[in-house]
C-alpha cells in the first residue's frame, strides 16, 4: 500500500506524490459492490421463486378445478374431488378468534408499558414478552395438547356451553380439540409481536402531543386516549395486520389442537382445519399426483393471502415510521 | 383504574410463558437424563431410548442453514447499509420485510419442489436449504441495522487514508460491527432452530443415524412433534424432555445475545 516512506514526498516536487501513488483498487470496489448487490437482490429472487414453485406445482390442479377450488367444500382424496373452502373458513375463523383475544390484551399491555407502568418494571416485562416470542410453535402445541385442551374441556368449555349453548356458536359436543382452542393458541403466539410493534408505535408518538394535552388539562387516561392513541391509530392498525399475517401462517401449534377435520360448522366447539395444517398433515401422505397438486394450490392460496396481509401491514407501518425500517416487527418475528 | 386494567393485561400476556415453562419443567425435567442425550430412539412401542440423533441432526441442519443464510444475508445487509440509492434500498427493505412474514411451511413446500422432487429423496440438504432461505431476509435486515450504527467518521477517516471502499467496509466497518453481526446471526439461528414445519417434508426425520447429508435426517422439533401426536405414553414423556432441552437451548442463545449487547451499550455510551 502507498503508506511506506515515499522518496517523491521527501523530494517535495508537486505532483510527484500523486504520480507515484497507485489509485485505490477499482476492480476490488466494483467486484465487492456487485457481489453485495447480487446478494441483496436474492430477496427479490426469492419472492418470485416461491411464487413460481407454488404455481408450477399446482398447475394441473388449477386447470382441473379452476376458481371453484376456492368455493367447494369437499375434500375427498379418494374420489379426487378437492376444494379449499373448509380450510379458508378454518384459517379465517381461527385467525379472527385469535385477533379478538390478542389485540385488546396486546394494545393494553403496550399502553401500560409506554405510558402507565413505573419505569423499573418496563424492561423486565418487555424481556419476558420477548422470551414468549422465542417459544417455538411446536412446544406451545405440545403444551396445548396435554395441558390446555384437557383444562378447556373440563372447565371453560362446559361453562360457556351452559351460558351460551342455545346459540349456534357454542352448540354440539365438546371434544376439547376445536376451532376455539386453535384460536386461543394462535392468540398466545401473536401476543408478543402485536405488543412489541404497538409499543414501538406508541413510543414514536412525539412527546409534544402528550404535553399539549396535559397543558389543556387532560387527565392521564385522557392524554393516552386523545393525544397518543388517536395519533398512533394507523400504526396500531398496522401492528394488528402484522399479527394477522402471523396468525394466518401458524402451522404447528394449530395442527396439534384444532382437530384436523375438514368441515364447516358454526359451532366453536367443533374441530376445524386450516390451510397451513392440511399442508402439514397431508403433504407426505398424498398418494396421487392430483392430491399433491391440490396441496400445492392450498400453499399458493396461503402464500397469496399472507403476502397481501404483510404488504398491507408494512405499508401502514411505514407511514408512521417514515420508511426508516420496521425494526420491531423484524426483531420479534 | 385504567392502570389496573392495563397491568392485568400485561400479566395475562406473560402468563402463558410462565405456564408453559412450569409444565415443561414438571413433565420433562425427570426425563432429561443421560439416556436422552446418548441413546437412539427405541423401536415403536418399546420403553426407553433417547433423542441423540435428533439433537445432532438439528446442529447439522443449522450448520447447513448457516452456510446459505449467513453469506447471503450479511452481504445483502452490507449492500443496504453501504451502497445503493435511497429509493432502491427502500424497495429492497420492503421486499425483505414482506418475505419475513411468509409462513415457514411455505418454504418447506418450495424446497420440496426445488430439491426433494428433482433429487428424488428427502435429505439434510433440503432441510438445511429451507431453514437457510428463511434466515436470509432476517439476517439481511438485522445486519443492515447494525452496520448503520457504525459512525460515519470511521468510513470517512479510512477513505481519507486512501483505503479502497471495499476494504473500508470489510476491514473497518464490518470489523467494528462484528459483535452486532454475530449476535444478529445467533438470533436468526435461535429463531430457526425451533422451526418444524419447513422440515416436515424436506429433512423428513429419521429414527436412526443418517450416514450422509443426502439422506433424511432427524431434528429435535420434528421428533417432538412426531412423539407428541403419537398414542404412546413413553413417547409423550420423551416429547416433554425434548421440548425442555430445545427451549433451554433457544433461551440460552437469547440470554447470551442479551448479555453481549448490554456490554456493548455501556462501552459506547
Amino acid at each position: 500500500m502507498a503508506l511506506a516512506i515515499n522518496p517523491a514526498v521527501i523530494s517535495g516536487e508537486p505532483g510527484a506524490v500523486a504520480a507515484k501513488m497507485k489509485p485505490p483498487s477499482r476492480f476490488g470496489d466494483k467486484a465487492f459492490e456487485t457481489l453485495a448487490l447480487t446478494m441483496a437482490l436474492v430477496v427479490v429472487l426469492l419472492v418470485f421463486l416461491v411464487g413460481w414453485q407454488l404455481a408450477r406445482g399446482s398447475s394441473l390442479a388449477i386447470q382441473k378445478f379452476g376458481f371453484h377450488f376456492l368455493t367447494t367444500s369437499t375434500w375427498n382424496p379418494v374420489t379426487e374431488k378437492f376444494g379449499a373452502l373448509p380450510f379458508i373458513f378454518g384459517t379465517a375463523v381461527s385467525s379472527l378468534i385469535a385477533l379478538l383475544l390478542a389485540v385488546p390484551l396486546s394494545i393494553a399491555t403496550a399502553i401500560y408499558l409506554t405510558e402507565l407502568a413505573p419505569l423499573w418494571i418496563r424492561q423486565p416485562i418487555t424481556s419476558l414478552i420477548e422470551m414468549l416470542a422465542a417459544i417455538p410453535s411446536v412446544i406451545l402445541g405440545l403444551w396445548g395438547i396435554f395441558v390446555m385442551i384437557p383444562w378447556l374441556r373440563d372447565y371453560p368449555f362446559p361453562f360457556l356451553k351452559k351460558l351460551f349453548g342455545w346459540t349456534p356458536f357454542f352448540s354440539g359436543p365438546i371434544y376439547g380439540v376445536s376451532m376455539l382452542a386453535g384460536g386461543i393458541i394462535i392468540a398466545v403466539m401473536i401476543l408478543p409481536i402485536i405488543t412489541s410493534v404497538s409499543r414501538e408505535i406508541l413510543r414514536s408518538v412525539p412527546n409534544l402531543q402528550r404535553e399539549a394535552a396535559y397543558a389543556l388539562g387532560a387527565t392521564r387516561w385522557e392524554v393516552t386516549r386523545i393525544a397518543v392513541l388517536s395519533y398512533a391509530k394507523k400504526g396500531l392498525f398496522g401492528a394488528v395486520i402484522l399479527g394477522l399475517g402471523r396468525a394466518l401462517g401458524e402451522t404447528m401449534a394449530v395442527t396439534m389442537v384444532i382437530g384436523n377435520t375438514p368441515q364447516i360448522s358454526a359451532s366453536l366447539f367443533a374441530p376445524g382445519y386450516t390451510l397451513a395444517s392440511v399442508i402439514a398433515n397431508e403433504f407426505t401422505e398424498a398418494t396421487t399426483d392430483i392430491y399433491l397438486q391440490a396441496l400445492f394450490e392450498i400453499a399458493l392460496v396461503l402464500f397469496g393471502v399472507t403476502i397481501l396481509a404483510n404488504l398491507l401491514a408494512q405499508l401502514l407501518l411505514r407511514t408512521i415510521r417514515g420508511g426508516a425500517g420496521s425494526g420491531g416487527a423484524r426483531a420479534v418475528q | 383504574m385504567a392502570s389496573a386494567v392495563a397491568f392485568a393485561s400485561a400479566i395475562l400476556v406473560i402468563a402463558p410463558l410462565a405456564l408453559v415453562f412450569w409444565h415443561l419443567l414438571r413433565n420433562g425435567a425427570s426425563s432429561v437424563n443421560l439416556d436422552f442425550f446418548t441413546k437412539l430412539p427405541k423401536p415403536v412401542g418399546e420403553i426407553g431410548g433417547g433423542m441423540v440423533n435428533a439433537i445432532v441432526g438439528s446442529f447439522e441442519l443449522l450448520a447447513l442453514a448457516s452456510a446459505v443464510g449467513i453469506p447471503v444475508g450479511v452481504l445483502g445487509g452490507v449492500y443496504l447499509a453501504e451502497y445503493g440509492s435511497a429509493r432502491g434500498n427502500a424497495m429492497l427493505r420492503f421486499v425483505a420485510d414482506v418475505l419475513n412474514g411468509v409462513p415457514s411451511i411455505t418454504w418447506g413446500v418450495v424446497v420440496y419442489g426445488l430439491v426433494v422432487l428433482p433429487f428424488k429423496g428427502f435429505s439434510a440438504y433440503a432441510g438445511g436449504l429451507a431453514l437457510g432461505l428463511m434466515m436470509v431476509p432476517l439476517i439481511m435486515r438485522t445486519t443492515e441495522e447494525v452496520l448503520l450504527l457504525v459512525p460515519n467518521g470511521y468510513r470517512e477517516a479510512a477513505l481519507a487514508l486512501g483505503i479502497s471502499r471495499w476494504r473500508t467496509i470489510v476491514n473497518i466497518v464490518m470489523k467494528t460491527a462484528s459483535k452486532g453481526i454475530v449476535t444478529a446471526t445467533l438470533l436468526a439461528l435461535a429463531r430457526v432452530a425451533g422451526e418444524t414445519a419447513p422440515l416436515l417434508f424436506t429433512a423428513f426425520g429419521n429414527r436412526f443415524w443418517n450416514h450422509s447429508l443426502h439422506e433424511p435426517i432427524a431434528a429435535l422439533p420434528l421428533q417432538i412433534f412426531t412423539y407428541a401426536i403419537s398414542p404412546y405414553d413413553d413417547w409423550h414423556r420423551q416429547a416433554w424432555a425434548g421440548a425442555l432441552v430445545l427451549l433451554a437451548g433457544i433461551f440460552l442463545i437469547n440470554i447470551l445475545v442479551r448479555f453481549f449487547t448490554r456490554e456493548r451499550a455501556t462501552q459506547t455510551s
